[in-house]
Parts: structure tokens; C-alpha cells; sequence
């Protein structure tokens, strides 16, 4: 009799684990298609409004779950409408399998209805794809696309699949590999046990250290470990967007996150300390700021999975290539404890003094306080995801968690619209959990159609919208460096997202004022079949402090207003600890 | 100063890779999008029908190749690349070069050719093809011999390299 590959395809699918496959059909994925509807008992395939969401769902799947999230899209069009999703996922290093039609393979390279070089227009933002030629070599390959996405530093995989590859029959019994033997991919999983050795004496030797951990924390589970470290050795914790959650928040040790919009005392410890412990990060621009100038005084030691990342943008003393929990695991077996007494006593000083802060007494809704307010509501226990700028930092600055896992948010490529469908695929992957999204008006407009795809599947996610009618981050840079020419940053004209939540069949809700705020949460909590928008219009004039300017230092750090006179001190104590340090 | 030289030198590349469509692609686009500098690349299969092997020749400081080999190694298909420089390797190109020569001319050049042991592979009314196998070193000094008579067209294919004795390259 035989089955064709598109039957195997979703074969290995189950096997692989996948419960849920995001994307849109089309002429390209018909087999498969027809295989999926006779598996529809095990595998669900939602359906989205535009293959963009179906990406950011399966990331925000993979985020929050530590599974491989899959999007399936059809060929031309539809292929390449996952292109943004894609290259968020390569940028953030998630695990994310993009299962594609194309033209059936006479066609190829002969421009035929809805044909595109997928994996070329792929290649620069996936870890690996694959152009199926044979359909014997699709098993084997859709099993290789999941390890790949899964292992080592992990990545979007894309398979593209041709039309009469996916028709092809082949034997009933056609095996399916066992094992993923790859000679080519061998991924190192111990750290150098020299490396090691060093980075414990530079431990056991430093005055002032600080942890700076990034997703790779996240990505190798190494929560516990990173704890153990910082509590056996005393080290203050600096942590990346990529790595809110990973070490918690209110955690005495816990200085924060770190860079362009971080805390005073996590930019002041990072650039102050004596030995920088980086576990799981790559020194971005976002943290580093000028990386010449970037922690100079400090010893360095490297602990990432991905050796080209190693030296790639600061030069490090010690370089352990390796998995992030396992490597941890081989320091703790040889730290002794010990202390900083007066070195945690400075950066809990610059904590209390150099708080996240802003106008408490203001008339207008400050976004500061939607923040504060949902995080009391929801006792800090929601799973977070948010879109990008202003909402973006304002929700990791004001949001506390405590958990890896629980802040969902495109750091890497900084994508506008992830946040919602994002939080979509969050919600599908923790069905039981509570998902909040913080987006902006802007971001919220380029992929808010996916309201169907939450209305059908009853997602209760409560959506709150910074509404300032502007493109938020990009008035703050106007308003800073442009003497506030507003070219093209007014959304005036924003639709009434009240109206457009109805209008899909979802919930809207309306916030002007701060005394309307925790009421209108309150009710927007009570709903558990649709998702609910809360529209709320905060103050635009309101800016995401502290800020130390791209390419700028520590010493350029702008404070909120209120501190503003303080930074005098602060520059004082830089001075003093430069020179203390030549 | 000698390391300095060292710093800005050309190191040539072996890199393994599965010979699979597209490799090359990939191997430029990595080139290409990390702006490496590629001065020159060869590619064919080995014995093994299964493998090919590259052979690049990129500019840049240490720091550079560095960030080369380590991306390079990242790429699944890559299945090893090594770093030659310095190293006591057999490094080969050929080039073919078409020179301007008068009849009466033609001894002299063949005279050359003969000291380079090249081979003439085209004589022309007024021109003459060389085919020359050596070093890089080698090939640039039949070219500043060739000079005078006037190059018409030189074409010069990727280095390749082999390690001597049992070791792999």
C-alpha cells in the first residue's frame, strides 16, 4: 500500500514530541495537510492570520516551555512572512522547527507560482536548514532539524519540503532513525578542567566580583547552580533581559538587570568589580555600551556553549567553552565559601540610594504604575511577555520574577509585534498558567490580528497596552538627541483598541486615569474564556530611566530626574575607584 | 614587528565539509555577512564522495581568524577546519597566462618557461599560453618575468594544500 512522506513527516512530528503546530495552509503543504487532519487527535494545528504570528507563536512556545516550538508555513509567500520570526528566534537562540511547502522539485529555480529560495533567504537567520531532495532522507532530516534546534546553542531549524517530495509513497514499514548521528555537529558540554581550575583561583582571589548572566542560564537550567554560586561566594547577580527570572528578583543579591536601560547598581557593579563572572551572555552592545570601555578594570572569565562568542566583542582571561549548568557544577565541586563584606555593602548602598524610580505623584496614568499594580495583583507569579520599546523596558524594570521562564521578550533583534502572539504561544504551552502581555500601541498594530487565533482557542490573556499614541522609544531618542522633532513617531490616528478587542470577539477594556487602573485589572483578572485588552493611556511624555546612550559609558548614565543630583556622587565614586584600581 | 607580520598575514584554511548542495553557499553567506575577507577559494570532493574539502585563504588580524575558524566549525555542515599557516605543508596553484609574442620573441619566453618548468599549452600569431603549477611565490615571479612582454589575460585557480607525511590536513 505505502504512505507518502507527508504521513512520515507527521510520524516523526508525534514522535519528536510536538503537540502544536502554528502556520497557515497553502498549496505547497496539502499532503501534509491531509496527514495532520488524520492525526488531529494527537497533533493540533492552529491556525493564525498571517505566518509572522504563527513564528512568533511557536518561539514564544518554545520560550516558555523549553520545547522546540514548530510553525509550518507553505511555500513563496507564506515562507517568507516567517522571515521576521525566524531571524528573532536566531537572534535569541531558541529552539524553533519552520517546516515549509515548496514547489515541486521540476520546478525549482524556474520562478513557478509561489516559489522562493526559502532556504536561501533563510540561511543568514537559522542555525541550519534543509532543502528535502529525496523522500527517504525526510525522516532522517526532520530528526536532525530537531536536534539541531535543540542542542548545543540552540536555534530555528527550518525544512523545506517540496510538493512532490511530500507525495511521494514509501514502504508501510519505512524506518524512521532511532539515533541523530551528526559528525559534523558535535557540541562541547564539559568545560576545560584547567579552564576551570583558573576561573575557581580567580574566584577564590577576587575582592569585588559580580555575575553577569545571560539566556544561556535559561537555555542549560542552571537557575539553581548560578543561586549556589552567588550564595556560597557571596557575588552580587547582574542579569540580561535574555535572563530575567533566571535568579530572582527579590533575592538580596539580586542587583537587577544590567545596560543601556539597567539599574544604577547593576551598571555601577559591572563596571567597578574586580572579576566579572559572565555565565550564558555575549557581551551585547545593550550591556556593554562602548565595549572598550566596558568593565575595564576587571578580570574576566567566559562561561558560554558557543566558542565563537567567546572573544568575539570583549577579550576574556579565562574562556570555559561548555554547558553553563555543567560547567557551574564543576566550579562548585572546588569553591570554597567565602565573603565581600564591604563590596556587597557598596552595591546594596548604590541599590538604596539609586532606585528604580519616578513620578509617584503625578495626576497623569504613568506606565510605571500599570507595571507596579498588575504585579501586585498577580502576586508576581505570571508569565510575562512583552513586545519592544518603552513597554518593553518598563515591564523588566517593574515586573519582579523569580522564576527562568517566566519573562518572555525579543532581546536580540528587538521585534515589534513579537509580544502578542508571543504571549499566544506562551499561554498554549502553559495552558494553566496566567499570561500577561505588555505591548505598545505601536508593536500591538503590527501583529494584532492574531486576536482570532486567541478568540477561537479561548486564551484568557490579559493584553495591556502602553498607549502613549506615539512610537514610545523612538519619541524618547527624539526627545533626548533630536531636540524632539517628531518625524514620524505620532501614531495619531491609532484605532479604539476597545473597539478592535470587540470587534474579534475579545474583551476590551479602556484605563485614562490611575484610579481606574486597578479596578478595570481586577475585572480583566475575572475573565477566563477570551482575551481581554486593556487599553491604557499613560502619560507620553514619561521616558525609560536610567539610560546610558548607545555606545555611551557608565559615566554617561542619565538618571531619573528625581536622582539627578546625586550624579555628581556617582562619578565621584567611579573617579575613586579607577584610581584605586591603576 | 615580526609579529606584527605575522598578525596581517594570509593564512590559508583547510576546511572539511559534507558534500552537500549548498555548502559553498553557506560558507560565502558566513563570509559575506560577518565581513571576512576571502582572497582566494577552492573546493572540490576528496576520495570520500561523501566529503569535500575547501581550501581559503583569508586576510585579517589574529583576532579575525579566530572568529573565522570559530564560525566556520559552527556551521553543521563544517566537519573540521584547520589552520595551516606557517606550517609545513605542499601549497599549489596554477595559473594560465596569456602572454603578447612576436615570432622572434617566442625562444626567450620558451626559455623561461623551460627554467620555470611550465608548459606552453597555446602559441598564437602574436600571443603565447603558459601553464604554470607552483607556490604563490613561484607563479608571481614567472608573472614579473612575463611582464615586459605584456600580460593579455591571466587566469589563476584557488590554492590548495596537503600536509606532509601521515598528517591529516
Amino acid at each position: 500500500m505505502g504512505i507518502n512522506a507527508a504521513e512520515l513527516l507527521v510520524h516523526v512530528l508525534i514522535e519528536e514530541g510536538v503537540e502544536v503546530i502554528f502556520g497557515i495552509p497553502g498549496g505547497a503543504v496539502l499532503e501534509i495537510m491531509d496527514a495532520i487532519y488524520h492525526h488531529r487527535d494527537k497533533l493540533k494545528f492552529v491556525l493564525t492570520r498571517h505566518e509572522q504570528g504563527a513564528a512568533h507563536e511557536a518561539d514564544g512556545y518554545a520560550r516558555s516551555t523549553g520545547k522546540v516550538g514548530v510553525c509550518m508555513a507553505t511555500s513563496g509567500p507564506g515562507s517568507t512572512n516567517l522571515v521576521t520570526g525566524l531571524a528573532a528566534a536566531m537572534m535569541d537562540s531558541s529552539s524553533v522547527v519552520a517546516i515549509t511547502g515548496q514547489v515541486a522539485t521540476p520546478f525549482i529555480g524556474r520562478d513557478a507560482f509561489q516559489e522562493t529560495d526559502t532556504t536561501g533567504v533563510t540561511m543568514p537567520i537559522t542555525k541550519h536548514n534543509f532543502l528535502v531532495m529525496s523522500a527517504e532522507e525526510l525522516p532522517r532530516i526532520v530528526k536532525e532539524a530537531f536536534y539541531i534546534a535543540r542542542t548545543g546553542r540552540k536555534g530555528p531549524v527550518l525544512v523545506d519540503i517540496p510538493r512532490d517530495i511530500s507525495r511521494t509513497k514509501l514502504d508501510d514499514d519505512f524506518p524512521i532513525p532511532k539515533e541523530v548521528s551528526l559528525r559534523s555537529y558535535k557540541v562541547t558540554l564539559k568545560g576545560h578542567p584547567l579552564m576551570v581550575k583558573r576561573a575557581a583561583e580567580l574566584i577564590a582571589s577576587c575582592t569585588k566580583p559580580t555575575l553577569y548572566i545571560g539566556g544561556g542560564v535559561v537555555a542549560s537550567e542552571a537557575s539553581e547552580e548560578v543561586r549556589e554560586l552567588a550564595e556560597r561566594c557571596n557575588i552580587p547577580v547582574v542579569y540580561t533581559l535574555m535572563a530575567k527570572g533566571a535568579f530572582p528578583d527579590n533575592h538580596p543579591l539580586c542587583l537587577g538587570m544590567g545596560g543601556m536601560h539597567g539599574t544604577v547598581a547593576a551598571n555601577m557593579a559591572l563596571n567597578t568589580c574586580d572579576l566579572l563572572i559572565c555565565v550564558g551572555a555575549r557581551f551585547d552592545d545593550r550591556i556593554t555600551g562602548n565595549p572598550k570601555e566596558f568593565a575595564k578594570m576587571a578580570k574576566k572569565i567566559h562561561i558560554d556553549i558557543d566558542p565563537s562568542e567567546i572573544g568575539k566583542n570583549v577579550k576574556v582571561d579565562v574562556p570555559i567553552v561548555g554547558d553553563a549548568k555543567l560547567v557551574l557544577q564543576q566550579l562548585l565541586e572546588i569553591l570554597q565559601p567565602k565573603r565581600h563584606d564591604s563590596w556587597i555593602e557598596q552595591v546594596m548602598d548604590w541599590k538604596r540610594n539609586y532606585p528604580l524610580t519616578y513620578d509617584r505623584s503625578s495626576e497623569m496614568l504613568k506606565p510605571q504604575y500599570v507595571v507596579e499594580v498588575m504585579a501586585k495583583l498577580t502576586g508576581g507569579s505570571a508569565i510575562v511577555v512583552t513586545d519592544v520599546g518603552q513597554n518593553q523596558m518598563w515591564a523588566a524594570q517593574y515586573y519582579p520574577c523569580s522564576r527562568p521562564r517566566q519573562f518572555i521578550s525579543s532581546g536580540g533583534l528587538g521585534t515589534m509585534g513579537f509580544g502578542f502572539p508571543a504571549s499566544i504561544g506562551a499561554q498554549f504551552g502553559n495552558p494553566n498558567e496566567l499570561v500577561i502581555a505588555f505591548v505598545g500601541d505601536g508593536g500591538f498594530q503590527m501583529t494584532m490580528y492574531e486576536l482570532a487565533t486567541a478568540v477561537i482557542h479561548s486564551l484568557p490573556i490579559k493584553v495591556i497596552i502602553f498607549n502613549n499614541f506615539y512610537l514610545g522609544m523612538v519619541k524618547q531618542w527624539q526627545d533626548l538627541f533630536f531636540g524632539s522633532r517628531y518625524s514620524a513617531t505620532s501614531l495619531y490616528g491609532n484605532p479604539d483598541f476597545v473597539k478592535v478587542a470587540e470587534a474579534f470577539g475579545a474583551v476590551g477594556y479602556s484605563v485614562k486615569k490611575p484610579e481606574e487602573l486597578q479596578p478595570t485589572l481586577e475585572i480583566a483578572l475575572e475573565v477566563k474564556d477570551k482575551p481581554c485588552i486593556i487599553d491604557c493611556w499613560i502619560d507620553p511624555d514619561e521616558h525609560v530611566y536610567p539610560m546610558i546612550p548607545a555606545g555611551g559609558t557608565i559615566k554617561d548614565i542619565i538618571l531619573p530626574p528625581q536622582l539627578r543630583h546625586r550624579k555628581q556622587k556617582l562619578l565621584e565614586q567611579l573617579a575613586a575607584a579607577y584610581a584605586a584600581a591603576a | 614587528m615580526a609579529s606584527e607580520r605575522k598578525s596581517q598575514q594570509l593564512h590559508t584554511l583547510s576546511v572539511i565539509v559534507e558534500n552537500r548542495p549548498g555548502v559553498l553557499a553557506r560558507i560565502a553567506g558566513l563570509f559575506r555577512r560577518r565581513g571576512f575577507n576571502i582572497e582566494s577559494l577552492s573546493v572540490s570532493t576528496t576520495d570520500d564522495p561523501t566529503i569535500s574539502r575547501m581550501t581559503i585563504v583569508v586576510g585579517g588580524d589574529d583576532a579575525t581568524i579566530e572568529q573565522i575558524t570559530k564560525h566556520l566549525n559552527k556551521l553543521v555542515d563544517v566537519i573540521k577546519v584547520q589552520d595551516h599557516t606557517g606550517e609545513d605543508v605542499v601549497e599549489r596553484e596554477l595559473a594560465l597566462i596569456k602572454v603578447s609574442c612576436e615570432p622572434e620573441q617566442r625562444n626567450e619566453i620558451l626559455n623561461l618557461v623551460t627554467i620555470f618548468r611550465a608548459s606552453i599549452v597555446d602559441v598564437g600569431a602574436d600571443t603565447m599560453m603558459i601553464e604554470i603549477t607552483g607556490t604563490e611565490d613561484k607563479i608571481n615571479a614567472m608573472l614579473e618575468l612575463l611582464r615586459p612582454y605584456g600580460i593579455l589575460e591571466v587566469a589563476r585557480a584557488g590554492k590548495i594544500i596537503l600536509a606532509r607525511g601521515s598528517k591529516t590536513t
